[in-house]
Parts: structure tokens; sequence; C-alpha cells
């Protein structure tokens, strides 16, 4: 599975790609979240934490087969 | 209805007038966001942004789709710079033009405040000795 992050999720991880294949296998949205809270748990301090699945605001209960693009989406700040 | 979704390196904003202007528009209505000098007093050097560009794109496509539903628009701009921006840069443009004014000045304030609200852009904010990520954290 891999995961892209950016802002400051980019900054946390120290990379803007990742490829968590070995270490994560998350049925869900919702549990992508959890699991990548569980290894960064600064990600829990932030405003908000959504997860793009194939470039769309993916909704938590979305299932996943790891084969979609995933996006980190923290607080957007555009404007 | 003709759209401009762009996120651009540069922003030109004197191309505007001529992408929104057509014969059927007696309004048109412009906001261009840019580079503010202090943030609570603090001066800022610069504002860097990033973006997902993909994911970017569709959300725009999605907010000038929805302006246009709302109300009766000829032409809709939406574009969004991103690199670093120093004070007095435009960072964002966004713009519509209607037969008259009442649905340019109302689809304007909806395209900045929508894209602000879901459109994947991130600012970070320089100042002379630290940086922020802006609303990252509450």
């Amino acid at each position: 599975m891999n995961v892209l992050f950016f802002g400051i999720t980019k900054d946390i991880v120290g990379s803007s790609e990742i490829n968590f294949s070995n270490e994560l296998k998350p049925v869900n949205v919702a549990e992508l979240k959890k699991q990548l809270i569980k290894s960064y748990p600064e990600f829990s301090k932030l405003n908000s934490l959504a997860v793009a699945v194939n470039s769309e605001y993916a909704d938590d209960d979305l299932p996943l087969n790891g084969n979609e693009e995933i996006a980190i989406i923290p607080p957007v700040s555009g404007g | 209805m003709k759209k401009v979704i762009e996120i651009v390196d540069e922003i030109d904003t004197a191309k505007v007038y001529a992408e929104l202007s057509d014969a059927n528009s007696g309004g048109i209505c412009v906001f261009v966001g840019a580079v503010r000098e202090f943030t609570n007093n603090e001066e800022v050097v610069a504002l860097e942004f990033e973006t997902y560009k993909a994911m970017a794109l569709k959300e725009m496509e999605k907010i000038a789709d929805a302006a246009m539903q709302k109300w009766s628009l000829n032409k809709v701009v939406m574009r969004h710079a991103v690199g670093e921006k120093g004070v007095e840069e435009p960072v964002v443009i966004v713009g519509a033009s209607s037969a008259h004014r009442d649905a340019c000045f109302e689809a304007c304030r909806f395209l900045i405040d929508t894209l602000k609200e879901t459109v994947p852009i991130w600012k970070k904010e320089k100042f002379k000795n630290k940086t922020v990520w802006v609303s990252a954290h509450p």
C-alpha cells in the first residue's frame, strides 16, 4: 500500500510517499487512519485528518484493497 | 459556459478580464488573494504553497460546477498558484461573469470560500525565525 503525504503530514513522516506494503493492510479508511496515528502520534494533534482515495475525499467506511492511490489530507489552507 | 481551472506557478492578474468577458455578461466579479505582510503582528517573509494537483483540479471543477448550478453564469475562472510567494504577490484568483451583477458577486464569494474549505492546497507561513503550516493545529 502506497501512501502520499502533503503539508504538515509530509514533514511529520519525513517523506512525500511511503510504501507500507509489509506493515499496513487496513480493510477500510477508518482502519488506515487508526494505524497511521499509531505509527505517527503527531497526526492526532492536527485539526483534522482526511484521506483521499483515487483523488477523492473518502468516507471512513470505504473499503481498501491496497491498489488505490491513497493520500493523507491534513487541514487545507489554500487561498 | 466556459470554465478555466488551473494550478500555476505564477498568476497573471491582467489575463482574467479577457477570460471572463463576453457579449452576454453585463457583470464581471473577481477576487484576488495576495500575500499579506503581517499575521498576528508577526512579519511574514513569504508563503509557500503546495498541492495535490490531480485532486485539487477535480475539487476546483466541482466548485465551479456547483456555482454554475446555483447561479446563471457565463464564465468562471479559478486559478491558484503554488511555490513560494512574497508580500503583495497574488496567490489565488477566482471570478465569474453573468448577465447581471448579483449572480457574479454571490458566485465569486462562493468560489473562494469553498476553495478554502475543500481544495487540497497547503500554505506554510515563513517568518524570520520559524515556519508554520497554516490551520494545521487547533
